[in-house]
């Protein structure tokens, strides 16, 4: 396979069920060829519709959808060579793990012995030879999702687009089928779009994280960029591990800003790469959980460090980390990751007030 | 992936304190009515069930044994050199029962072509309610407004149709069309059921996977629907092949076997009649029980693959 084919461009992308409302709403993307990418948003986002409209199973209202440099709209999802793996599977039913797996190529009308001979080799892949000739009712979850990959596989797809693949499993499935999808997708080495509304899942399988809302992408890069840099409010809370503070701009100089939030000091802020707001002005500050030190009323404080003063809320015991809660911003969650040893050598209770410090550069001003 | 069963079942001394203590209360424990004392509404159901019984298959049943008598047998009771089979020798021997098997051959064909129709146009109609269209409730409710039609009244109307149009009836046609009003709506509702429980993705993971629209439904559709037609062509045939309210007025110059059945029954005085009854009962029941059997036969195909490799 020449190499760009699995390239997917979306150019202007728009789709309305109904003329009025707009499910997708003008979204432009490349997602790069064996690249694994996951779509991430919470329900009604357009994550799904954008899959299904790369898939073929739904038309654009308007813009382009490019595969490997060519136009795909109205073609089928066979011309595509785009191979979807549905939510809930959707295996027949009534056909056997390796029927279902040589489906494809019977609908092509290759010979019976050939197709089952390919279907084999594809059931040996994904680890199913032993319950090749069971219907899938009678096969686990993790089992059926093997069935639906190999499914997909065997159409030789440049593209393969999964529908919240994980959300039929339990937890501990979850987290075991997530490996075998990232190995599978090594070993294919393939474009992966995966929808998903759990930000674990994104952040842990994919090379490209799409934060979407309300049609409209809000944040795309690498799992890494958009968790640790989260461009505004919304993708840092989708993400979670931040903690975002609300407060006014009081003065701006030299690449900083300080805003207070309400009954707080004034904390100082990098403006990095995002436009510096004008004084007086609401402004959020992102700080990642575990960047965040406790520190008690008695402590000796670095004065370089920005700070706010609150009272512990919960705890919470997580065994590596303990995660206090603190109500220092009014009703917003304040949380701090506290590694568990070091959390213990002088441990809070309760109701006690404390500090919660972070060094000026691990703070981030938000769009 | 399942979990072990857990055996939750308390050893009888497990609770020895408990049961010196407060027998009352643990004999309140059992969820299982013990075998000694029934209620009353026990024997109450149980009296209207037998009564139900007897009531559906009790006239049956003194049908099929009047007709095992023997050359003295009579009409009525009591039965008179049982068991033989004397009154089916005569029921195919003589010309004198009229032309059963003539009329049976036309109610088999009839049941038939009944039959096919109804499958194949519940069918249709099945995949073109799965959505919304213009006039979707009018047509529904049109369709049910004829099951509720009386069936002597309908048959009595395509007569009339028929002749007001110049037309002859006839077995294979106004007593087709005539069957059909009361078959389709039977049809088209339980296929309504069947397809609720057919998932729409499956079709679409079918054309993704390149099948045509053609052999999504051959390939998919009808293999996973394949009871549910099954169990629309037993009604069919069934509702056809004994129908004679709806055939009276619409079956033209030559019987179909309700009719022929009838009009023996004002001219015939002997149990040929009843053998008759029992041959066309054991032809209903090789239908049904074969249609069941062909049911289970796919189920069982499907649940027997995990033991074959």
């Amino acid at each position: 396979m020449p190499k760009g084919q699995g390239q997917i461009e979306l150019a202007g992308l728009v789709k309305s069920f109904d003329g009025v409302t707009r499910a997708v709403d003008g979204v432009n993307l490349v997602i790069p060829d064996g690249a694994y990418c996951c779509f991430l948003g919470p329900s009604g986002c357009g994550k799904t519709t954008i899959l299904r409209m790369i898939a073929g199973h739904e038309d654009p209202t308007e813009g382009e959808i490019l595969i490997g440099g060519e136009n795909v709209v109205g073609l089928p999802p066979v011309e595509r060579r785009t191979a979807m793996m549905f939510q809930s599977y959707a295996l027949f039913p009534h056909l056997s793990v390796r029927d279902n797996i040589a489906f494809s190529l019977r609908v092509r009308g290759v010979p019976k012995a050939e197709r089952l001979k390919a279907a084999d080799a594809m059931v040996e892949k994904v680890k199913l030879t032993e319950l090749r000739d069971r219907l899938p009712n009678q096969l686990s979850g993790g089992q059926q999702q093997r069935v639906a990959l190999a499914r997909a596989a065997i159409t030789q797809p440049r593209v393969l687009l999964l529908d919240e693949p994980l959300s039929a499993l339990d937890e501990q499935l979850r987290v075991q089928m997530r490996a075998e999808l990232r190995r599978m997708q090594r070993d294919l080495g393939i474009t992966f779009v995966h929808v998903t509304h759990t930000q674990h899942e994104a952040i842990a399988l994919a090379d490209m994280v799409v934060v979407m809302e309300h049609g409209q992408i809000r944040q795309a890069g690498a799992a890494r960029d958009v968790y640790a840099f989260p461009r505004d409010r919304y993708v840092a809370e989708f993400l979670g591990g931040q903690n975002v503070i609300s407060g006014r701009v009081e003065s701006s100089a030299e690449g900083f800003v300080a805003i207070r939030p309400p009954e707080q000091k004034p904390i100082r802020v990098r403006c990095g790469t995002t436009k510096e707001p004008e004084r007086g002005a609401q402004a959020d500050v992102a700080v990642r959980r575990d960047d965040i030190v406790l520190l008690k009323p008695s402590d000796t404080v670095d004065p370089s460090l920005v700070m706010l003063t609150g009272r512990v809320r919960t705890l919470e015991y997580q065994g590596s980390f303990v995660k206090v809660m603190l109500d220092p911003v009014g009703q917003d969650d304040f949380i701090v990751y506290v590694p568990e040893r070091k959390f213990f050598e002088t441990p809070f209770q309760i109701g006690e007030p404390a500090f919660a410090a972070w060094e000026v550069e691990h703070g981030r001003l938000l769009a | 992936m399942s979990a072990e069963p857990v055996a939750v079942r308390p050893s009888p001394d497990a609770h020895p304190q408990a049961s010196a203590q407060a027998p009352g209360l643990v004999r309140r424990k059992a969820i299982a009515p013990s075998k000694g004392k029934r209620p009353w509404t026990f024997y109450a159901l149980a009296a209207l069930f037998t009564a139900y019984v007897l009531a559906l298959y009790g006239p049956m049943f003194c049908i099929y044994v009047l007709s095992f008598q023997d050359v003295r047998g009579d009409l009525v009771f009591p039965v008179r050199g049982f068991p033989s089979l004397w009154w089916f020798d005569q029921l195919f021997s003589q010309a004198q029962t009229g032309d059963i098997k003539g009329a049976f051959n036309r109610s088999i064909v009839l049941a038939i072509l009944v039959t096919v129709l109804t499958v194949v146009i519940s069918f249709l109609s099945g995949l073109a309610f799965r959505r919304k269209f213009r006039g979707d409730t009018a047509i529904f409710t049109v369709m049910i407004g004829s099951l509720v039609a009386p069936g002597l009244v309908l048959g009595i109307g395509v007569g009339l149709l028929f002749s007001a149009l110049g037309l002859e009836t006839h077995w294979y046609s106004s007593a087709l069309g005539a069957h059909l009003s009361w078959t389709l709506p039977f049809g088209v509702l339980v296929m309504f059921a069947v397809m609720s429980r057919f998932d729409h993705v499956w079709e679409e993971a079918s054309r993704d996977l390149g099948a045509t629209r053609w052999q999504t439904i051959r390939m998919v559709m009808i293999p996973v629907l394949a009871p549910g037609l099954i169990a629309v062509a037993l009604f069919g045939f069934t509702l056809s092949y004994d129908e004679f309210a709806r055939s009276v007025q619409t079956a033209g110059a030559l019987n179909t076997l309700p009719l022929e059945i009838w009009s023996m029954t004002l001219n015939i005085t002997s149990p040929s009649l009843y053998a008759l009854g029992t041959v066309t009962t054991l032809v209903s029941f090789v239908i049904i029980i074969a249609s069941l059997y062909a049911i289970a036969a796919l189920q069982k195909r499907r649940a027997q693959r995990q033991a074959g490799h």
